[in-house]
Protein backbone atom coordinates (compact mmCIF):
# COMPACT_ATOMS: atom_id res chain seq x y z
CA UNK A 1 0.00 0.00 0.00
CA UNK A 2 2.69 2.61 -0.83
CA UNK A 3 1.19 4.35 -3.35
CA UNK A 4 -1.26 5.55 -0.09
CA UNK A 5 1.55 7.73 1.25
CA UNK A 6 1.97 9.32 -1.72
CA UNK A 7 -1.49 10.66 -1.61
CA UNK A 8 -1.31 14.40 -1.14
CA UNK A 9 -4.43 16.33 1.22
CA UNK A 10 -5.06 18.30 -1.82
CA UNK A 11 -5.35 15.43 -4.32
CA UNK A 12 -8.10 14.41 -2.10
CA UNK A 13 -9.83 17.19 -1.84
CA UNK A 14 -9.04 17.40 -6.10
CA UNK A 15 -10.73 13.90 -6.81
CA UNK A 16 -13.51 14.55 -4.67
CA UNK A 17 -14.17 17.75 -6.35
CA UNK A 18 -14.29 15.78 -9.54
CA UNK A 19 -16.05 13.30 -8.85
CA UNK A 20 -18.77 15.29 -7.84
CA UNK A 21 -18.61 17.30 -10.74
CA UNK A 22 -18.94 14.12 -12.71
CA UNK A 23 -22.11 13.06 -10.18
CA UNK A 24 -23.57 16.56 -10.89
CA UNK A 25 -23.27 16.38 -14.97
CA UNK A 26 -24.64 12.98 -14.84
CA UNK A 27 -27.67 13.83 -12.70
CA UNK A 28 -28.46 17.12 -15.17
CA UNK A 29 -28.22 15.00 -18.01
CA UNK A 30 -30.07 12.25 -17.45
CA UNK A 31 -33.04 13.03 -14.16
CA UNK A 32 -36.14 14.34 -15.86
CA UNK A 33 -37.41 15.95 -12.65
CA UNK A 34 -36.57 19.93 -12.56
CA UNK A 35 -35.82 19.93 -9.02
CA UNK A 36 -33.23 16.69 -9.22
CA UNK A 37 -31.61 18.77 -12.19
CA UNK A 38 -31.22 21.35 -10.14
CA UNK A 39 -29.74 19.32 -7.26
CA UNK A 40 -27.16 18.28 -9.89
CA UNK A 41 -26.22 21.64 -10.80
CA UNK A 42 -25.11 22.47 -6.98
CA UNK A 43 -23.16 19.70 -6.93
CA UNK A 44 -21.67 20.29 -10.36
CA UNK A 45 -21.10 23.81 -8.96
CA UNK A 46 -19.45 22.66 -5.13
CA UNK A 47 -17.33 20.48 -7.04
CA UNK A 48 -16.05 22.96 -9.39
CA UNK A 49 -15.61 25.17 -5.81
CA UNK A 50 -13.77 22.06 -4.70
CA UNK A 51 -10.68 21.96 -7.22
CA UNK A 52 -10.27 25.27 -7.76
CA UNK A 53 -9.42 25.54 -3.99
CA UNK A 54 -7.34 22.36 -4.35
CA UNK A 55 -5.19 24.04 -7.19
CA UNK A 56 -4.78 27.12 -4.91
CA UNK A 57 -3.51 24.80 -1.87
CA UNK A 58 0.71 25.10 -0.95
CA UNK A 59 2.26 22.25 0.68
CA UNK A 60 1.73 22.97 4.35
CA UNK A 61 0.43 25.88 4.16
CA UNK A 62 -1.88 27.92 6.01
CA UNK A 63 -5.24 30.46 5.79
CA UNK A 64 -3.96 33.14 4.04
CA UNK A 65 -4.64 35.60 7.26
CA UNK A 66 -1.88 37.70 8.69
CA UNK A 67 -2.05 37.21 12.31
CA UNK A 68 -0.04 36.51 15.64
CA UNK A 69 0.98 33.07 14.23
CA UNK A 70 1.64 34.09 10.41
CA UNK A 71 3.99 37.12 10.50
CA UNK A 72 3.89 39.49 7.82
CA UNK A 73 7.25 39.00 7.13
CA UNK A 74 6.89 34.90 7.06
CA UNK A 75 3.32 34.98 5.17
CA UNK A 76 5.45 34.36 1.71
CA UNK A 77 6.45 31.08 2.70
CA UNK A 78 3.24 29.50 5.21
CA UNK A 79 0.12 30.82 2.63
CA UNK A 80 -1.80 28.99 0.45
CA UNK A 81 -2.61 31.03 -2.72
CA UNK A 82 -5.28 33.72 -1.80
CA UNK A 83 -6.36 34.35 -5.39
CA UNK A 84 -8.39 30.90 -5.74
CA UNK A 85 -9.97 31.34 -2.75
CA UNK A 86 -11.14 35.13 -3.90
CA UNK A 87 -12.33 33.46 -7.42
CA UNK A 88 -14.11 30.43 -5.58
CA UNK A 89 -16.11 33.62 -3.37
CA UNK A 90 -16.94 35.13 -6.30
CA UNK A 91 -18.00 31.97 -7.96
CA UNK A 92 -20.18 30.57 -4.78
CA UNK A 93 -22.23 34.03 -4.68
CA UNK A 94 -23.09 33.29 -8.74
CA UNK A 95 -23.73 30.21 -8.29
CA UNK A 96 -26.00 30.78 -5.34
CA UNK A 97 -28.32 33.68 -7.24
CA UNK A 98 -28.24 31.11 -10.67
CA UNK A 99 -29.85 28.62 -8.57
CA UNK A 100 -32.43 30.99 -6.80
CA UNK A 101 -33.29 31.88 -10.56
CA UNK A 102 -33.63 28.08 -11.71
CA UNK A 103 -36.09 27.42 -8.09
CA UNK A 104 -37.99 30.49 -9.19
CA UNK A 105 -38.80 28.92 -12.73
CA UNK A 106 -39.18 25.34 -11.26
CA UNK A 107 -42.24 27.21 -9.00
CA UNK A 108 -43.58 28.98 -12.31
CA UNK A 109 -43.66 25.99 -13.89
CA UNK A 110 -45.29 23.62 -11.14
CA UNK A 111 -47.45 26.79 -10.78
CA UNK A 112 -48.43 26.49 -14.64
CA UNK A 113 -48.87 23.02 -15.14
CA UNK A 114 -49.11 21.68 -11.90
CA UNK A 115 -46.28 19.23 -12.85
CA UNK A 116 -42.17 19.34 -12.42
CA UNK A 117 -41.61 16.60 -15.24
CA UNK A 118 -39.80 17.80 -17.45
CA UNK A 119 -41.04 15.46 -20.53
CA UNK A 120 -44.55 17.01 -19.66
CA UNK A 121 -43.48 20.12 -20.77
CA UNK A 122 -42.72 18.91 -24.63
CA UNK A 123 -45.07 21.43 -26.23
CA UNK A 124 -43.39 24.78 -24.90
CA UNK A 125 -40.50 23.68 -27.17
CA UNK A 126 -39.55 25.23 -30.20
CA UNK B 1 -31.41 4.60 -26.39
CA UNK B 2 -28.71 6.40 -28.66
CA UNK B 3 -29.64 9.58 -26.15
CA UNK B 4 -28.72 7.73 -23.07
CA UNK B 5 -25.56 6.07 -24.96
CA UNK B 6 -24.40 9.21 -26.21
CA UNK B 7 -24.57 10.58 -22.73
CA UNK B 8 -22.85 7.49 -21.44
CA UNK B 9 -19.88 8.70 -24.03
CA UNK B 10 -20.17 11.86 -22.79
CA UNK B 11 -19.81 11.21 -19.19
CA UNK B 12 -16.75 8.27 -20.62
CA UNK B 13 -14.92 11.35 -22.18
CA UNK B 14 -15.27 13.75 -19.52
CA UNK B 15 -14.06 11.26 -17.09
CA UNK B 16 -10.99 10.52 -18.91
CA UNK B 17 -10.14 14.22 -19.24
CA UNK B 18 -10.57 14.22 -15.39
CA UNK B 19 -8.53 11.13 -14.89
CA UNK B 20 -5.50 12.99 -16.36
CA UNK B 21 -6.43 16.24 -14.20
CA UNK B 22 -5.88 13.85 -11.42
CA UNK B 23 -3.40 11.58 -12.32
CA UNK B 24 -0.74 14.70 -13.79
CA UNK B 25 -1.75 16.73 -10.56
CA UNK B 26 1.44 18.00 -8.17
CA UNK B 27 0.55 19.92 -5.30
CA UNK B 28 2.90 23.21 -5.54
CA UNK B 29 5.30 24.14 -3.24
CA UNK B 30 5.52 27.58 -3.40
CA UNK B 31 2.72 30.41 -4.17
CA UNK B 32 1.63 31.38 -7.53
CA UNK B 33 3.61 34.64 -9.10
CA UNK B 34 0.39 36.41 -8.30
CA UNK B 35 -0.36 34.98 -5.16
CA UNK B 36 3.45 35.78 -4.50
CA UNK B 37 2.85 39.18 -5.16
CA UNK B 38 -0.47 39.96 -2.98
CA UNK B 39 1.76 37.78 -0.06
CA UNK B 40 4.63 40.16 -0.60
CA UNK B 41 2.92 43.91 -0.81
CA UNK B 42 -0.73 43.66 0.02
CA UNK B 43 -0.31 43.90 3.93
CA UNK B 44 1.77 47.16 3.02
CA UNK B 45 -0.23 48.22 -0.11
CA UNK B 46 -3.83 47.62 1.30
CA UNK B 47 -3.20 47.01 4.85
CA UNK B 48 -5.74 44.19 5.29
CA UNK B 49 -4.80 41.50 7.62
CA UNK B 50 -7.17 39.25 5.59
CA UNK B 51 -5.57 38.88 2.07
CA UNK B 52 -8.04 37.05 0.60
CA UNK B 53 -10.40 40.39 1.20
CA UNK B 54 -7.30 42.34 -0.14
CA UNK B 55 -7.66 40.46 -3.38
CA UNK B 56 -11.53 40.42 -3.44
CA UNK B 57 -12.20 44.20 -2.23
CA UNK B 58 -9.22 46.08 -3.86
CA UNK B 59 -6.68 44.01 -5.91
CA UNK B 60 -10.32 42.49 -8.07
CA UNK B 61 -13.00 44.83 -6.42
CA UNK B 62 -14.39 45.48 -10.34
CA UNK B 63 -14.76 41.48 -10.05
CA UNK B 64 -16.59 41.85 -6.99
CA UNK B 65 -18.91 44.96 -8.22
CA UNK B 66 -19.91 42.86 -11.31
CA UNK B 67 -20.43 39.72 -8.69
CA UNK B 68 -22.57 42.20 -6.81
CA UNK B 69 -24.10 43.20 -9.82
CA UNK B 70 -25.05 39.34 -10.81
CA UNK B 71 -26.63 38.72 -7.64
CA UNK B 72 -28.60 42.05 -8.15
CA UNK B 73 -29.95 40.59 -11.53
CA UNK B 74 -30.56 37.52 -9.89
CA UNK B 75 -32.72 38.74 -7.00
CA UNK B 76 -34.73 41.02 -9.18
CA UNK B 77 -35.30 37.94 -11.77
CA UNK B 78 -36.47 36.11 -8.59
CA UNK B 79 -38.85 39.03 -7.81
CA UNK B 80 -40.40 39.04 -11.42
CA UNK B 81 -40.50 35.13 -12.12
CA UNK B 82 -42.57 35.32 -8.56
CA UNK B 83 -44.55 38.24 -8.35
CA UNK B 84 -47.75 37.88 -6.71
CA UNK B 85 -50.87 37.70 -9.26
CA UNK B 86 -53.15 39.28 -7.09
CA UNK B 87 -54.33 42.48 -8.45
CA UNK B 88 -53.04 45.42 -6.85
CA UNK B 89 -56.03 46.01 -4.23
CA UNK B 90 -55.78 42.76 -2.59
CA UNK B 91 -51.92 43.85 -2.11
CA UNK B 92 -52.52 46.98 -0.56
CA UNK B 93 -55.21 45.02 1.92
CA UNK B 94 -52.17 42.12 2.41
CA UNK B 95 -49.13 44.86 3.01
CA UNK B 96 -51.87 46.59 5.75
CA UNK B 97 -51.94 43.46 7.90
CA UNK B 98 -54.83 41.39 5.86
CA UNK B 99 -51.82 38.93 5.42
CA UNK B 100 -51.46 38.15 9.06
CA UNK B 101 -55.30 36.52 8.71
CA UNK B 102 -54.30 34.68 5.65
CA UNK B 103 -51.40 33.04 6.61
CA UNK B 104 -52.75 32.27 10.07
CA UNK B 105 -55.63 30.30 8.77
CA UNK B 106 -52.79 28.36 6.44
CA UNK B 107 -50.21 27.89 9.22
CA UNK B 108 -50.48 26.32 12.14
CA UNK B 109 -48.57 28.65 15.08
CA UNK B 110 -45.45 27.72 15.99
CA UNK B 111 -45.16 26.52 19.55
CA UNK B 112 -44.53 29.19 21.83
CA UNK B 113 -40.86 27.42 22.57
CA UNK B 114 -39.98 28.01 18.68
CA UNK B 115 -41.18 31.28 19.04
CA UNK B 116 -39.70 32.22 22.34
CA UNK B 117 -36.15 31.08 21.01
CA UNK B 118 -36.57 33.04 17.60
CA UNK B 119 -37.50 36.49 19.48
CA UNK B 120 -34.06 35.26 21.75
CA UNK B 121 -31.73 34.23 19.10
CA UNK B 122 -32.53 36.82 16.25
CA UNK B 123 -30.60 39.51 17.45
CA UNK B 124 -27.61 37.66 18.23
CA UNK B 125 -28.10 35.96 14.69
CA UNK B 126 -27.85 39.50 13.04
CA UNK B 127 -25.14 40.66 15.47
CA UNK B 128 -22.83 37.53 14.39
CA UNK B 129 -23.58 38.95 10.91
CA UNK B 130 -22.69 42.38 11.18
CA UNK B 131 -20.10 41.02 13.56
CA UNK B 132 -18.29 39.13 10.38
CA UNK B 133 -18.50 41.47 7.71
CA UNK B 134 -17.63 44.22 9.88
CA UNK B 135 -13.88 42.39 10.56
CA UNK B 136 -14.15 41.13 7.29
CA UNK B 137 -10.44 42.60 6.47
CA UNK B 138 -8.83 40.85 9.85
CA UNK B 139 -10.72 37.61 9.92
CA UNK B 140 -11.85 34.86 7.88
CA UNK B 141 -15.36 36.51 6.45
CA UNK B 142 -16.30 39.20 5.04
CA UNK B 143 -19.85 41.10 3.15
CA UNK B 144 -20.91 38.35 1.44
CA UNK B 145 -20.55 35.97 4.48
CA UNK B 146 -22.09 38.24 6.40
CA UNK B 147 -24.96 39.15 4.39
CA UNK B 148 -25.24 35.34 4.13
CA UNK B 149 -25.88 35.09 8.16
CA UNK B 150 -28.35 38.33 8.07
CA UNK B 151 -30.74 36.02 5.40
CA UNK B 152 -30.56 33.03 7.41
CA UNK B 153 -31.75 35.37 10.19
CA UNK B 154 -34.14 36.38 8.11
CA UNK B 155 -35.10 32.84 6.99
CA UNK B 156 -35.10 31.70 10.56
CA UNK B 157 -37.59 34.13 11.33
CA UNK B 158 -40.24 33.53 8.26
CA UNK B 159 -39.90 29.46 9.28
CA UNK B 160 -40.91 30.30 13.11
CA UNK B 161 -43.28 33.16 12.68
CA UNK B 162 -44.85 32.49 9.27
CA UNK B 163 -46.88 35.69 9.41
CA UNK B 164 -43.92 38.27 10.29
CA UNK B 165 -44.04 40.70 7.91
CA UNK B 166 -40.81 41.84 5.99
CA UNK B 167 -41.46 45.30 4.85
CA UNK B 168 -40.67 45.55 0.85
CA UNK B 169 -39.60 49.50 1.14
CA UNK B 170 -37.13 49.14 4.03
CA UNK B 171 -35.26 46.29 1.62
CA UNK B 172 -34.92 48.60 -1.74
CA UNK B 173 -34.20 51.00 0.11
CA UNK B 174 -31.56 50.04 1.75
CA UNK B 175 -30.57 47.59 -0.91
CA UNK B 176 -30.65 50.66 -3.77
CA UNK B 177 -28.75 52.80 -1.20
CA UNK B 178 -25.47 50.25 -0.09
CA UNK B 179 -25.41 49.58 -3.55
CA UNK B 180 -25.06 53.34 -4.67
CA UNK B 181 -23.05 53.99 -1.97
CA UNK B 182 -20.31 51.48 -2.98
CA UNK B 183 -20.42 52.97 -6.53
CA UNK B 184 -19.91 56.23 -5.01
CA UNK B 185 -16.84 54.78 -2.84
CA UNK B 186 -15.73 53.26 -5.96
CA UNK B 187 -15.70 56.76 -7.97
CA UNK B 188 -13.73 58.56 -4.99
CA UNK B 189 -11.00 56.32 -5.40
CA UNK B 190 -10.66 57.28 -8.92
CA UNK B 191 -10.83 61.26 -7.87
CA UNK B 192 -8.47 60.99 -4.18
CA UNK B 193 -6.42 57.72 -4.96
CA UNK B 194 -4.77 55.40 -7.45
CA UNK B 195 -8.65 54.23 -9.35
CA UNK B 196 -11.78 52.97 -9.21
CA UNK B 197 -12.08 51.52 -5.57
CA UNK B 198 -8.72 51.83 -4.71
CA UNK B 199 -9.31 51.79 -0.51
CA UNK B 200 -6.45 54.45 0.06
CA UNK B 201 -9.06 57.30 -0.09
CA UNK B 202 -8.81 56.61 3.66
CA UNK B 203 -5.70 56.45 5.95
CA UNK B 204 -4.47 52.63 5.87
CA UNK B 205 -4.49 53.01 10.02
CA UNK B 206 -2.90 50.77 11.97
CA UNK B 207 -2.57 47.39 10.61
CA UNK B 208 -4.85 44.74 12.33
CA UNK B 209 -6.96 47.60 13.93
CA UNK B 210 -10.82 47.25 13.43
CA UNK B 211 -10.90 50.72 11.54
CA UNK B 212 -7.56 49.99 9.39
CA UNK B 213 -7.59 49.41 5.49
CA UNK B 214 -8.96 52.57 4.34
CA UNK B 215 -11.82 52.17 2.89
CA UNK B 216 -12.18 48.23 3.14
CA UNK B 217 -14.41 47.74 6.33
CA UNK B 218 -17.13 50.75 4.83
CA UNK B 219 -17.25 48.72 1.50
CA UNK B 220 -17.94 45.69 3.38
CA UNK B 221 -20.44 47.09 5.30
CA UNK B 222 -22.04 48.15 2.02
CA UNK B 223 -21.83 45.13 0.45
CA UNK B 224 -23.16 42.82 4.16
CA UNK B 225 -26.24 44.98 3.67
CA UNK B 226 -27.09 44.61 0.34
CA UNK B 227 -26.06 41.13 0.02
CA UNK B 228 -28.17 40.54 3.38
CA UNK B 229 -31.38 42.49 2.51
CA UNK B 230 -31.12 40.51 -1.29
CA UNK B 231 -31.06 37.34 -0.13
CA UNK B 232 -33.67 38.32 2.21
CA UNK B 233 -35.98 39.49 -0.55
CA UNK B 234 -35.04 35.91 -2.47
CA UNK B 235 -36.22 34.21 0.57
CA UNK B 236 -39.60 36.57 1.19
CA UNK B 237 -40.14 35.81 -2.29
CA UNK B 238 -40.37 32.32 -1.79
CA UNK B 239 -42.63 32.29 0.67
CA UNK B 240 -46.05 30.05 -0.08
CA UNK B 241 -48.59 33.02 0.03
CA UNK B 242 -46.83 35.13 -2.26
CA UNK B 243 -46.79 32.40 -5.02
CA UNK B 244 -50.11 32.51 -4.61
CA UNK B 245 -52.26 29.40 -4.36
CA UNK B 246 -49.87 26.38 -5.25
Amino acid sequence: MSFLADIQISQIVLCSGLGLVLIGLWGMLTQRHIIRMIIGFSLLDTGIHMVMVSIGYVTGGTAPIINDDVPMAEAVNRIVDPVPSALVLTSIVIGLGVTAVMLSFAVRIYRTRRTLMIDECTESKG
Amino acid sequence: MIKRLFIALVMAMIAVIFLDLAANYRESTSLSPLGYYYAAQGPAEVGAANLVTAVVVTYRGLDTLGEVTVLFISAAGVGLLLRRTRSTQDDENLEKGDRAEETAVRHKPASEIVETATQLLLPMVILFGIYVFLNGHLSPGGGFQGGAIIASGTMFLLLALPESHVSRLLIAITESLSGFSYVVIGVLGVIMAGGFLDNRIMGLGTFGDLFSAGAIPLIYVFVGLKVGFELSAVLDRFRKEDTGPL
